[in-house]
């Protein structure tokens, strides 16, 4: 049995993200905190935005709106709708409120929040709202901003196609980053890659090109390429869906091991058995937000929204 | 018939034998070969530089202008005659190193000069095949190597650029063959390359045609000879991808 263990300490916070492409809104307000520990299950329809969001929270996509934290550090531009301190000094909100009680409302903290609201709802901020609202901004940002490169090397990914480097020996695919980005040594790199490939099984591969590997071997190569920067936390984006039926089994073996250790994950996947028993949480994306969010047992046993319902006898059947 | 064998080898004989004329095909031919080597680095480097120009993401205003100089330099080089730049670039461009060449060593400083140029013409060709290459990348290779935390650069280097090269080397080979045989307007500008050894070799013996036929026969063993060393490389990489 699989610890159940999660403190309280948050390690990614995805606030309130929007993502539109062009005029195709995918993402339309979502909030996924993930903390220490946690393994977060993510399911929905194909092209209900599951990867949009995954890709979101390591910055692969920049979110519309919304703002992406990696502990006490910012990894998107700051949202000022996030803020409603921020959104006191624009010039619209000051122009709102003159104009409010110049109509005969009263100066109050909730003339103040209908106000911002209003602001939020319409999306009226412009681009200058003035000095105090920009100096307001950048003063956030200089505060709590982090370099994404260094924030990624915390956030591992796994991807559908693996994405190996196709021009790198399995060896060279485990120590390129760790490498480049000087947090080890060539020797102490190695050292790790090949510890790494033994727990797998395959220290035969460490000098071969990924083309000449199964898919399953590449998957679990592609794990371990994240496991070596030793990440707090690793998304999945459906780590199983493009591989042959006979090898989903090595893949989901090791993705279960990580969750013994304690590793923090976010799976998107189809593979109900894997959330129902390694999930401690399960998350319905569908049209863009989250429509249900549950401990794995809720969630399968009695689902709520009616979406999910007709999701889950579709893919249970 | 025989007359007519026995008069063409005596015109092979006065135009390429008859006190070691030979000599100046091979000069020729040495500084055709010294301006198409020369040419071919240059234009490697401007089209790797201009093809990261052009490919990077813009994220800022000094790398969309960069991108738009780019795209010009490119536009131009390739809707402009390669003797037009040779033109310009020799007499506007380079007036001040063609100024001092005259002062004796005329014949060979013109070369580097012409090599620039030349240079700056392939850089424009190799970039529009190297970006063709890059494109034919899977875009998966940056984004895992964004996903680890490398920079884009870093990425781009190791792991996208090294993919791209490997299917646009036999593309970018032919660029340098077209190279060898573009560099024979570089006598308009007073260059002794292969091509311009005619008009000495004709001034000495009045042959117009045997020195043309011999300068078509190096060209042509020079260019077979690169094709099957492009045939090598092509296989070697096709080696490589099996491995
Ligand atoms: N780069 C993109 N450009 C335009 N549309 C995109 C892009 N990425 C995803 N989409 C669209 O966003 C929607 C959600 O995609 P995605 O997040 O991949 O869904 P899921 O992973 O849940 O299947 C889809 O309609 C898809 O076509
Ligand atoms: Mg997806």
């Amino acid at each position: 049995m699989i610890s159940d263990k999660i403190s309280l300490d948050e390690i990614v916070k995805a606030e309130n993200i929007y993502k539109n492409f062009g005029k195709v809104e995918v993402l339309k307000g979502v909030t996924l905190r993930i903390k220490k520990g946690e393994r977060v299950v993510v399911i929905g329809p194909s092209g209900s935005g599951k990867s949009t969001m995954l890709r979101c929270m390591n910055l692969l996509e920049e979110p519309t709106y919304g703002e992406v934290w990696l502990h006490e550090n910012l990894l998107t531009p700051i949202d000022p709708y996030l803020h409603f301190d921020v959104i006191k000094l624009s010039s619209t909100f000051k122009k709102m409120k003159v104009e409010a009680i110049t109509a005969g409302e009263e100066d109050s903290e909730k003339l103040d929040e209908k106000i911002i609201l209003e602001i939020k709802k319409k999306d009226l901020l412009k681009k200058n709202e003035g000095k105090e609202y920009k100096l307001a901004i950048k003063d956030l940002y200089k505060k709590y901003s982090m370099n994404i490169n260094k924030g990624r090397a915390k956030m591992g990914m796994v991807f559908q196609h693996f994405n190996l480097f196709n021009n790198l020996t399995v060896l060279e695919n485990l120590t390129l980053a760790p490498v480049k980005l000087k947090l080890k040594t060539k020797e102490e790199a190695e050292e790790k890659a090949y510890a790494l490939l033994k727990r797998i099984g395959l220290e035969d591969k460490a000098n071969v090109y990924p083309s000449t590997l199964s898919g399953g071997q590449k998957q679990r190569i592609a794990i371990i390429r994240s496991l070596a920067m030793e990440p707090e936390v690793i998304l999945f984006d459906e780590p199983t869906s493009a591989l042959d039926p006979e090898m989903v089994g090595e893949v989901l073996e090791l993705m279960k091991e990580l969750a013994e250790e304690g590793m923090t994950m976010v799976v998107v996947t189809h593979e109900m058995g894997f959330a129902k028993e390694v999930a401690t949480r399960v998350i319905f994306i569908d049209e863009g937000i989250i429509k249900e969010e549950n401990t794995p047992k809720e969630f399968f046993e009695s689902p709520k929204d009616e979406r999910l319902k007709e999701f889950l006898s579709k893919v249970l059947m | 018939m025989k007359e007519f064998f026995l008069g063409v080898w005596e015109d092979f004989y006065s135009c390429f034998l008859e006190n070691g004329s030979y000599m100046m095909y091979l000069k020729g031919l040495r500084n055709t070969i010294i301006m198409a080597i020369l040419a071919c680095i240059v234009g490697l480097i401007i089209g790797i530089v201009v093809t990261i120009i052009r490919v990077v993401p813009k994220k800022n205003k000094a790398l969309v202008v960069l991108d738009k100089i780019a795209n010009l330099y490119v536009t131009i080089i390739r809707g402009t005659p390669v003797v037009l730049q040779l033109f310009i670039g020799y007499f506007v461009i380079f007036a001040a190193v063609k100024t001092a060449s005259f002062i004796g060593i005329k014949e060979t400083a013109g070369i580097p000069v012409a090599a620039v140029v030349f240079g700056i013409n392939s850089g424009a060709y190799m970039s529009e095949i190297l970006r063709g290459g890059i494109n034919a990348v899977d875009f998966g290779q940056m984004e895992a190597g964004r996903s680890l935390g490398l920079s884009w650069l870093q990425t781009f280097m190791r792991v996208v650029l090294p993919q791209s090269l490997k299917s646009a080397i036999p593309t970018m080979f032919n660029e340098f063959i077209t190279l060898v045989k573009e560099t024979s307007v570089a006598g308009y500008v007073g260059i002794v390359d292969l091509m311009k050894i005619q008009k000495y070799v004709t001034t000495q013996n009045a042959e117009l045609y045997m020195p043309l036929l011999i300068i078509a026969a190096i060209y042509l063993i020079i260019v077979l000879g690169l094709q099957q060393i492009q045939k090598l490389i092509e296989r070697r990489l096709m080696a490589s991808d099996k491995r």
